[in-house]
């Protein structure tokens, strides 16, 4: 701790501070940083107050968990930014959402070798539940949103690709430009696609199409089915289970059916 | 305003309180209502009006005698109302404070808003018109209707309680929500006060002591305001990742040794995280400990590859060695795909083919790029 103001060498100090005050008419640095640290510790307190009511409220309920995200982001601050925060020490935010990035990365790292590293959001929701157990508290997409956000700091290729009105969450670096997205995106609907839809709903000519499709096929996030009746179809494990498991009302069953 | 009579304001058996808006002043058709601002009740029976002062003055009319109603928007100086149009007045009417009026709507004004929930909940009230609820039939005819009448109470009792209870909930969640946008304002203060000595700092560099930069920064990590002063010895870190960056070079050496010498970042942080089981790391308290392992002389060095992925390697681990052993692999079997290797050497495949990728950058091995993956060969070249 430094002792100011003291002896004649802090005399000294003082006025040629006081004069630089003079100059520039307005507070120091090192005054307001004195004044930071006071208005730290008033906010700490108030902050424990909240957290005395309202602790709970954030770790049960995930709409106020996306109202306190977004009032944090409008005003410039990141609760999620270190575990040694004060939002992550005495709300619990911190803990919940870098548990929810272990999580994430485990599921996402099981499945690698089978959809190459990339998985619906649905996917890894549903994924991520049954893993916490049922005991375990909720977790809402914009909770796995937020957490991914965070793990894009390691590095590591974490992203999203919107599809469908969703997302693909992507694990791995492989380059996805636009080029890529865009067949992601066709393939949604159906869990695959094929040369020809590329190019007909794209417009595409056939060397580009195929140059994406060979891509996809090397990063592992497309298989090739080419006993497929008619032209060879290239399918997205990432967008499987999303058919499998898509509910049907009674009337397109009937449709199904031959 | 002669539909309304005379009452004492208290609910009856089966009647729920929807919602209620102080600030509501009554309208006799175009005309003011010889009566004082006041607020208003809606039940899932009757619109009640009370006065604000003077709580024995109460009126309510039944929601069945409403035909319909709309919106008027405010206008200037004039709140936003809602029009109510009645049905005639019925002839075994109770007492009210107009005997007579020459208008069949009322119009209620919203002195202090509250006009939309309102609104939205009449309407709802009116579709679903629950002062209507049949008496249910179900159960056994023996007692008939009596039991009946019971039972109905008994659900509707049921729905009541469900209803307080969200009420309370919601009660709940808008305290909370309250309570949060005082914090919000407080944290601003802080934000803007911290952007004030962030430019200062910028300005001019000599005038603060390296004592006080790291108290400001580790201001600035407890309220999680992103950093834009960075200093070349310790960059964005703090003691906090300091004292990190020890554990971790104390922690991540048995591991590290296990795995080749090297692990992915996110690796390193589902292990740590597991460990600790409480107050975790942020990725970003990772990222910003591991940057610190070089300054403060640690064996372990943060490395970022040029597909992006970063990893933490143990300094001894030259990379000379890596490569010259990767290529000893690859010259052994002729030719390697990242998966085989990967079982080679108990790498993850990741890193893997980062090792093969850094091989071919420095000129030892060469691709084979197919449909059927990626392959290393020994380079003749």
């Amino acid at each position: 701790m430094h002792r100011r103001g003291v002896g004649a060498g802090a005399i000294a100090k003082k006025k040629l501070a006081e004069a630089r005050y003079k100059e520039r008419g307005n507070v120091l640095a090192e005054d307001q940083i004195v004044q930071m640290s006071k208005q730290i510790e008033t906010f700490k307190s108030h902050l424990e107050e909240f957290a005395s009511k309202h602790k709970q409220e954030i770790r049960k309920n995930s709409q106020f968990r996306v109202q306190f995200q977004e009032m944090c982001a409008t005003i410039g601050v990141d609760p999620l930014a270190s575990g040694k925060g004060f939002w992550s020490e005495m709300l619990g935010v911190g803990d919940f959402y870098y548990e929810l990035g272990v999580q994430i990365i485990e599921v996402c790292l099981a499945l690698k070798h089978r959809n190459g590293g990339l998985i619906t959001l649905d996917e890894l929701h549903q994924r991520v539940l049954k893993g916490r157990g049922k005991y375990a508290q909720d977790v809402s997409q914009d909770d796995l949103v937020r957490a991914i956000k965070k793990l894009k700091a390691m590095g590591n290729g974490f992203g999203m690709i919107p599809v469908g009105g969703s997302y693909l969450v992507q694990s791995v670096p492989a380059e996805l430009n636009m080029d890529h997205t865009v067949v992601l995106q066709l393939a949604e609907k159906k869990g695959y696609v094929t040369v020809s839809e590329i190019k007909e709903h794209l417009k595409w000519e056939r060397e580009r199409s195929c140059h994406v499709l060979d891509h996809l096929l090397k990063e592992g996030l497309a298989w090739l089915d080419s006993q497929a009746a008619g032209e060879p179809q290239y399918w997205l494990p990432a967008l499987f289970s999303e058919i499998s498991s898509r509910d049907v009302t009674p009337d397109e069953a009937n449709q199904m059916t031959p | 305003m002669d539909r309304f009579a005379w009452t004492n304001g208290l609910l009856e058996m089966n009647e729920t309180l929807v919602i209620q808006q102080r600030g509501v002043k009554l309208y006799d058709g175009d005309d003011k209502a010889k009566l004082d601002v006041g607020v208003v009740l809606l039940t899932t029976h009757r619109l009640i009006w009370r006065d604000h002062k003077n709580h024995e003055c109460c009126i309510a009319l039944s929601l069945s005698q409403i035909i319909y109603f709309e919106e008027q928007a405010a206008g200037i100086g004039k709140s936003a109302k809602i029009v109510i149009h009645l049905y005639p007045v019925t002839a075994n009417k109770e007492p009210g404070p107009y005997q007579q009026s020459k208008f069949p709507y009322i119009k209620l004004s919203f002195k202090e808003h509250g006009q939309i929930e309102f609104f939205r909940r009449l309407t709802e009230e009116m579709t679903q018109k629950r002062w209507e609820t049949p008496v249910p039939q179900t159960i056994s005819t023996a007692t008939g209707s009596q039991t009946g009448k019971t039972r109905a109470v008994g659900i509707v009792g049921i729905e009541r309680k469900i209803e307080q209870k969200r009420k309370e909930t919601e009660q709940n969640i808008s305290e909370a929500f309250e309570d949060l946008s005082q914090l919000m304002v407080k944290a601003k203060e802080m934000v803007e006060l911290s952007r004030s000595i962030a430019n200062k700092i910028k300005d001019k560099h000599g005038d603060i002591t390296e004592d006080e930069t790291i108290r400001f920064k580790s201001y600035l990590l407890s309220m999680g305001i992103a950093n834009p002063v960075t200093r070349e010895t310790h960059g964005s870190g703090t003691n906090y990742h300091m004292q990190l960056a020890k554990q971790l070079g104390d922690m991540l050496l048995a591991p590290l040794e296990e795995r080749g010498g090297m692990m992915a970042l996110t690796e390193v942080y589902c292990l740590v995280n597991r460990a600790r089981g409480m107050e975790l790391l942020s990725p970003e308290d990772l990222v910003n400990a591991c940057k610190m392992f070089e300054s403060m002389q640690l064996p372990l060095r943060l490395r970022v590859f040029d597909s992006g992925v970063m990893v933490v390697q143990l300094q001894s681990h030259s990379e000379e060695e890596m490569i010259a052993s990767a290529l000893d692999n690859v010259t052994d079997k002729g030719s390697l795909t990242s998966e085989e290797f990967a079982k080679l050497l108990g790498l993850s495949v990741l890193l893997s083919k980062e090792r093969l990728l850094l091989a071919e950058k420095m000129g030892h091995l060469c691709r084979d790029d197919s449909v059927e993956g990626l392959r290393f060969y020994p380079n003749l070249f």
